[in-house]
């Protein structure tokens, strides 16, 4: 009722009219792009349709498909554990922690000089297991400090501060600790350990062999996800994280001590980085300075694609952006005729972002979060 | 630093004893300036800064780079802040001891490293653990020297500090003045060197103040430190007188007073290239490029209040349509079009670019907006860079042979008399330094001007009301939708000018110039100098580009090249922590940003009562002099 009459208050202006043409234009082209793969995949690629779009189309194999969804959804897991920090601080402060991102690139680093080191005194070889668990708890502790130093030095003194000035800080803090890096560890690409044959194996019945490290990433990321959905719904801390992100005034009336909440919530968004960090190492392989900055963005465009404040949305929305910027290069822009498409994957994460901004601004599992910063 | 200088009220209470201390607070600073210094030391910045000398062989920047630490946070640890009915102690020996203590703490921090670096072998995580870092902190002697050394050094630049705090306002003004000059003076060593060649004498001047490699000499540099403290002491009263002078000259008569100083800078600005070296051309133009970037970013971030991240997409445009249009090799549509022709379509193009990407992001929250901006900026580099679009952008490869502006305004005649006006016979390609600056220096102007009319514009009130609170903007009748949108044109366009000269000068164009860093450089930039005030925009770009350099080009002090990143990170926030509204703040803005403060500190001066302080702040017009 009332956003009926809101939306009658506000005069239909151009601006709304080309963003409704903006909405039809973008799912028209998805829609059509969609289309033309389905044609070029069960008609044959040598139908007039394919062939006008894109002269040197293929059918898409199987097995190139299945390489791709895989691929795309171990990364949107490690997106969606990025994605759970930001949607938490989003959640309680009502601010974009850009340099959430950074904590990430913290937990691969340290993840990185760990594993190194064990590697090189042969635990790494001969008791693999238990030089991955060190090393996981190692960089999980690592990314932790630094988002909890993050929020006590940067954020912590501008409690009540005009929204922008926080994010703009976190600018600050992303950039600080990139060069950071770069400047203690040198900057450039390192390379991890490779992992045991046994764990890159391809593994599965033989229509859906996956790599070995991929099932091991999918799986950490649920252990992880479950675990921190038990801790939010199911014990006192969780309780309390629920509540400040209510409404702080209220939380603390009723004996929450707001900032320590706060700082727990900095603290598990950070072991959730730290986690996705070594994943990434174990997928990937390598890391550098800059691994923190693009996967950040995009983790923090899969919290607002699955509806930010929402814990479940977050994973959700980490799947569904891993999963279309593998995807979507081939299924929708190559049978359109894109040459070079999948230099356009990243371009894609964000076209998705504005697309969901602009049909569904709640996100696709709508966001839970205070009144005051529904605004 | 205000706070010596403030004016202390007759009734002090008597100073406390030297070790009444608060000192968990200490002690704390003390750490803090441990782990500064060994941070600092680990990122190599010492050994790296090393080769800038400034006093010959005494101090370099690699060892500055550390000393100033204990000298900041002695003088932090001992900032008391006295609020209305507190009592008021007068400084002493304890302001001493502190500062003492906290550069003591902060000496032997650092003594552990130089123990450890000689001990033990990190080298494996930490590039920067190697001998040249401990024969630096060592002074290539002994590790009980290193240790001496900076216990020593440490604690001595804490007491000095502290000793700030004791000193009247006048002591701690010289001190300021003769560090900023000595090091100012080396910093700039390049270009004083280049504004003195072959002008008569100033040259012997400057080869007798500097070291013949670099840094200055002694001799040089007390020399300057002279004439600094006599800049304090004499001529600063005078400068003051010549102030006031000219105020009353403009309040009698503000039209030619203000005639006769933009006649002189205009002056200034056709001269000066004249008698730079090619270099400080090259200098100013790069800052004139952020200059412009900035002034732009301030109408929409400062002004309009829209935290627009993918900024460097507009530069990109100006860039890019420049390229297409001028370059006689540019793959796709290649019309060849002079210069200036092409900036016509290139503020086409930019006008077309902001309202493409404002419009779908322009009902965003504020902080979605930045990340939506952001991600613009990349789609459009990626798309840019792909094989897709190389037809039209030269993809990777980018594109090259831009011709520059050409600045022939001679060889037209005047109708009827017949007479030519005579071309002025003189290589104008682009790439010449000299040229692009007046090129420049015309688009600075240009934005200069667009932006100082358009602040005290109807549209730049509308656009700070939107800034404020945007529900309230809407109710005062402003269509918040068509302001902002104004706000990202105008900032497109003077983006894309920027862009325009960039390929010019450059002569090529490639699209990682254009990546986010650029966006978030020029944010600094902003914020440093203060948001919403057009001086402090200006004097900003000067000081971080033209000092520490650009993403992408080298300042004055090329040596900073690898650290000024880490140091922009660290500045942004420290400026949003400290000094929110930045160094040349706008009035009006950072009165909004300490509102609370101020209505405090009037409302305990028993000014003003809750409501009236209230009312006061929303109508608050007539104490801005801004």
């Amino acid at each position: 009722m009332t956003a009926a009459i809101r939306q009658r208050a506000r005069p239909r202006t151009a601006v709304d009219r080309f963003l409704t043409f903006l909405r039809f234009a973008l799912t028209a082209l998805v829609v059509f792009g969609l289309f033309a793969f389905l044609v070029q995949q069960f008609v044959g690629p040598d139908n007039p349709l394919t062939r006008f779009l894109n002269e040197d189309a293929n059918r898409l194999d199987w097995d190139a498909f299945r390489g791709l969804l895989v691929s795309g959804l171990s990364q949107g897991s490690m997106y969606g554990l990025i994605a759970l920090g930001y949607s938490m601080v989003y959640g309680v402060l009502g601010f974009i922690n850009f340099a959430h991102g950074e904590v990430f690139m913290v937990g691969a680093m340290t993840g990185l000089i760990t594993s190194n080191k064990l590697f090189e005194a042969g635990v790494w070889d001969d008791a693999f297991p238990v030089a991955i668990l060190i090393a996981v708890l190692v960089s999980t502790i690592c990314a932790t400090l630094t988002a909890v130093l993050m929020e006590r030095i940067a954020y912590r003194p501008l409690r009540g501060a005009p929204r922008l000035i926080p994010l703009i800080t976190s600018i600050g803090v992303s950039f600080f600790i990139q060069n950071t890096s770069a400047l203690l560890l040198g900057p450039g690409a390192k390379r991890y350990p490779l992992l045991p044959q046994w764990l890159r194996d391809d593994r599965g019945p033989t229509w859906l062999r996956i790599g070995g490290q991929k099932i091991l990433v999918i799986v950490v990321a649920a252990a992880a996800m479950a675990a921190l959905w038990y801790l939010v719904e199911r014990t006192k801390t969780g309780k309390a994280m629920r509540a400040v992100a209510e409404d702080k005034e209220i939380a603390s009336l009723m004996g929450i001590d707001v900032d320590r909440t706060i700082v727990t919530t900095f603290a598990i968004g950070g072991a959730m980085a730290g986690i996705a960090g070594i994943l990434w190492g174990i997928l990937f392989g390598s890391v550098t300075e800059f691994t923190g900055f693009l996967p950040g963005i995009k983790a923090f465009s899969a919290a607002v694609v699955g509806g930010i404040g929402n814990l479940g949305g977050a994973m959700a929305g980490g799947l569904t952006l891993g999963g279309s910027e593998s995807l979507a290069p081939q299924l929708i822009l190559e049978p359109l005729g894109v040459t070079g498409h999948t230099q356009l994957k990243d371009a894609v994460a964000f076209l998705v972002l504005i697309y969901v901004l602009l049909v569904r601004p709640t996100g696709l599992f709508g966001e839970r979060l205070s009144a005051e910063d529904r605004a | 630093m205000s706070d010596t200088a403030m004016s202390a009220p007759a009734d002090l209470a008597p100073a406390r004893a030297p070790l009444d201390q608060d000192w968990r607070k200490v002690v704390n600073y003390g750490l803090v300036l441990g782990l500064a210094l060994v941070f600092i030391s680990l990122t190599g910045m010492p050994d790296g800064l090393n080769s800038r000398v400034i006093v010959e062989p005494w101090l370099s920047m690699g060892y500055l780079s550390l000393m100033w630490l204990p000298f900041a946070i002695g003088f932090a640890v001992t900032h008391e802040q006295v609020l209305e009915g507190m009592v008021q102690h007068k400084r002493g020996a304890r302001e001493l001891v502190a500062g003492a203590v906290v550069g003591l703490i902060g000496g032997l921090c650092l003594s552990l490293l130089v123990y450890l670096l000689d001990t033990r072998d990190l080298s494996d995580p930490l590039v920067n653990w190697n001998q040249p870092l401990l024969d630096f902190l060592t002074r290539d002697g002994s590790v009980g020297e290193g240790v001496l050394l900076w216990v020593g050094v440490s604690t001595a630049l804490g007491l000095f500090g502290g000793l700030m705090r004791i000193v009247p306002a006048l002591g701690s003004r010289l001190v300021r003045a003769v560090i900023l000059t000595v090091v100012g003076a080396a910093a700039m060593e390049a270009l004083i060197d280049d504004l003195s060649e072959g002008v008569w004498k100033l040259e012997g001047v400057v080869e007798w103040l500097y070291h013949p490699r670099e840094g200055l000499e002694p001799a040089g540099a007390i020399a300057l430190a002279i004439a600094a403290a006599f800049v304090v002491l004499w001529l600063g009263r005078q400068l003051k007188k010549g102030g006031a002078v000219y105020n009353l000259a403009r309040e009698a008569q503000p039209l030619a007073v203000n005639a006769v100083s933009v006649v002189a800078v205009a002056a200034a600005a056709i001269l000066l290239p004249i008698f730079l070296g090619r270099l400080t051309n090259d200098l100013l133009v790069n800052v004139g490029l952020f200059v412009l970037l900035a002034l732009g970013l301030n109408i929409v971030v400062g002004l309009a209040g829209i935290l627009d991240l993918g900024y460097v997409a507009f530069y990109a445009v100006g860039g890019y349509s420049v390229a297409i249009l001028t370059s006689p090799t540019s793959p796709g549509i290649s019309p060849t079009l002079p210069f200036w022709l092409a900036i016509f379509i290139v503020v086409g193009m930019a006008t077309l670019a902001g309202l493409f990407i404002g419009a779908p992001v322009i009902r965003m929250r504020g902080d979605y907006l930045a990340i939506v901006t952001l991600g613009f900026g990349e789609i459009i580099r990626l798309t840019v860079r792909s094989d897709w679009a190389s037809g039209l952008t030269g993809g990777a490869q980018g594109m090259l042979s831009i011709p520059g502006p050409d600045l022939n305004i001679g060889g037209w005649t005047l109708p009827l008399v017949g007479w030519t006006m005579p071309k002025l016979e003189v290589d104008l390609m682009g790439t010449n330094p000299q040229h692009i600056l007046y090129v420049v220096m015309f688009f600075v102007a240009i934005a200069i001007y667009v932006s100082w009319r358009l602040e005290n514009s109807r549209i730049g009130r509308a656009w700070m009301a939107v800034r404020e609170d945007e529900s309230v903007a809407e109710a005062m009748g402003i269509n918040t939708v068509t302001a902002k949108l104004q706000a990202f044109v105008v900032g497109a366009i003077l983006a894309s000018f920027a862009g325009a000269v960039f390929a010019a000068k450059v002569g090529s164009i490639f699209e990682s110039s254009f990546k986010i860093l650029v966006s978030i450089v020029i944010l600094v930039i902003v914020i440093v100098g203060g948001m919403g005030r057009i001086a402090g925009v200006v004097a900003g770009a000067f000081v971080l580009v033209g000092i520490l350099g650009g993403p992408n080009q080298p300042g004055l002090m090329a040596e900073f090249s690898e650290y000024k990143l880490l140091i922009y990170g660290a500045l942004l926030v420290w400026m949003m922590l400290k000094r929110p509204e930045g160094l040349i703040p706008n009035v009006r803005r950072s009165r909004e940003l300490h509102q609370e403060e101020f209505l405090q500190d009037a409302w305990l001066r028993g000014e003003v009562d809750r409501d009236e302080a209230g009312s006061e702040a929303t109508t608050d017009e007539g104490w801005a002099p801004a």
